[in-house]
């Protein structure tokens, strides 16, 4: 049995392994959140287009995805990209377009609920005063469900920030890797999971501590 | 990836010989069977994790609405933020290498007793979310209508609280149940024989990753469509009209 010491990983250790996976992680989460939010509101809009031809691929998509594990889906792209576009590609590079792909999905129906929370009577006045339906949304519709649905956006983002830890599947360095990689080296790698579950509870509390303080705030200006 | 070979499945695990009608028979195995099995796992693993996350999660919701006890509201309270804030991935592996070292009474249990531990409390987290949101969005009327019946504190939540609340979280709670099967995926990371691990085995085995893979991916959405079919039903049967809770969005 190895003793669990937290003292053995100095900012030294820290630096030299974990930083790059931290920086990873983070990377993964904003980049992630930016695209599944970018292509989560294109997702949503074709759902509630009304158009059957646009509504039902994407509600395949969606609901396909939602029932599968994310685990699987990382090891899925992971083996079927190589394939598709004829060569291989990195697991961090690999792990991005999994992870766009996949929160897609789950941000599409925050963003279908934020749509369907704006009364149809906006949409109905930005039509008579001319607007065409790309504008009605950039201009009217859009805003005010992002500005609604910021609180859930968020709540998902750190969501998925738990859930970049999920390409150990397939070896990418992220944080619990990095921390992985020195406990191993120290000997230590209980330790380094303990390390791990302290750095994302005090990333991921105070991550929600603010989404909370943000959510008051909108609350009441509303 | 013109040329699928469904017929892997039907291989024998041991010889690689093609068994006729896919089910071998004795002490040999074919890849089905072998996939049968770790879908057995899948299912053992997520029902049983789920018994645990509603028993604990029950528990923990109810201490956070308790009136006049801050200390077992801020233990609730902690219990969530605790499991809520670590990711699931993080706390199979603590689950898996450090608890055994530091808790003895947990020294000799079988890796798949301490994963089911693991997912269970995890998930516990946020059942007890859920069920706290559904006690509370009863009218506080109900709560002192039982205490001026004279009810203990037990007692209004048995008969008055709990009967309502439960039953307007049941879409949370599908969602939820869903989120289970699926999570249990992580367990391939300490070795458990579940369906993931059995993709990563088999198709390395076999160098057919992508059937293995396919075979694989339609378990989990057969899965995740009959747990949500059986959950509807429960639903249906369940539900007090007009009354909704708020469900949470988004998760896995």
């Amino acid at each position: 049995m190895e003793p669990v010491q937290l003292s053995v990983f100095s900012w030294e250790v820290f630096s030299a392994f974990a930083l790059k996976g931290l920086y990873y992680s983070l990377f993964l989460t904003l980049i992630a959140t930016l695209g599944g939010v970018f292509f989560g509101t294109l997702l949503a809009m074709m759902r509630l287009s009304g158009l059957k031809w646009l509504d039902m691929p994407a509600a395949i998509y969606v609901n396909g995805m939602r029932s599968m594990p994310l685990v699987m889906v990382i090891l899925g792209f992971f083996l079927m990209v190589p394939y598709l576009i004829g060569r291989p590609i990195g697991a961090e590079f690999s792990a991005i377009i999994t992870f766009i792909a996949f929160e897609a999905a789950y941000f599409s129906e925050i963003m279908r609920a934020g749509i369907q929370s704006i009364s149809r009577g906006q949409m109905f006045a930005g039509q008579a005063l001319g607007m065409t339906y790309a504008q009605n949304m950039k201009l009217v519709v859009l805003p005010q469900a992002f500005r609604n649905m910021l609180p859930v956006l968020l709540t998902q983002t750190i969501i998925l920030f738990q859930d970049t830890s999920l390409v150990y599947a397939i070896g990418a360095y992220d944080l619990l890797k990095g921390l992985e990689t020195a406990g191993k080296n120290l000997g230590q790698v209980k330790s380094a999971y303990l390390l791990a579950a302290v750095i994302y509870f005090i990333i991921c509390s105070l991550l929600s501590f603010l989404v909370k303080r943000l959510h008051k705030k909108i609350a009441i200006i509303r | 990836m013109s040329n699928w070979d469904w017929q892997v499945f039907c291989r024998d695990t041991v010889t690689g010989d093609q068994v006729a009608g896919c089910f071998a028979t004795g002490r040999d195995q074919t890849y089905l069977q072998w996939m049968l099995q770790a879908w057995g796992m899948t299912v053992t693993v997520s029902l049983s994790a789920l018994l645990v996350a509603l028993i604990v999660g029950s528990i923990i919701g109810v201490l956070r609405t308790l009136p006049d006890s801050p200390k077992l509201v801020a233990f609730g309270n902690a219990w969530v933020e605790f499991f809520r804030n670590i990711p699931l991935l993080v706390q199979i592996f603590i689950w898996n290498y450090v608890v055994p070292d530091v808790i003895p009474m947990t020294a000799n249990l079988p890796p798949m007793v301490l994963i089911i531990l693991g997912l269970g409390f995890f998930t516990s987290a946020r059942v007890a979310e859920q069920l706290r949101s559904g006690i509370q969005a009863l009218p506080r009327g109900q709560r002192y209508a039982g205490m001026a019946l004279g009810l203990t504190t037990p007692q209004y939540y048995r008969f008055v609280l709990l009967p309502m609340a439960y039953r307007i979280i049941m879409p949370p709670l599908t969602s939820e149940s869903m989120n289970i099967f699926k999570n249990s995926a992580v367990a391939f990371a300490v070795s458990i024989p579940e369906l993931t691990q059995f993709y990563l085995q088999a198709g390395e085995e076999t160098g057919k990753q992508i059937e293995i893979y396919l075979g694989v991916l339609a378990a989990y959405v057969l899965t995740a469509m009959i747990v949500n079919r059986v959950m509807v039903f429960i639903e249906g049967r369940l539900r007090v009209p007009g009354m909704v809770a708020a469900g949470g969005m988004g998760g896995h």
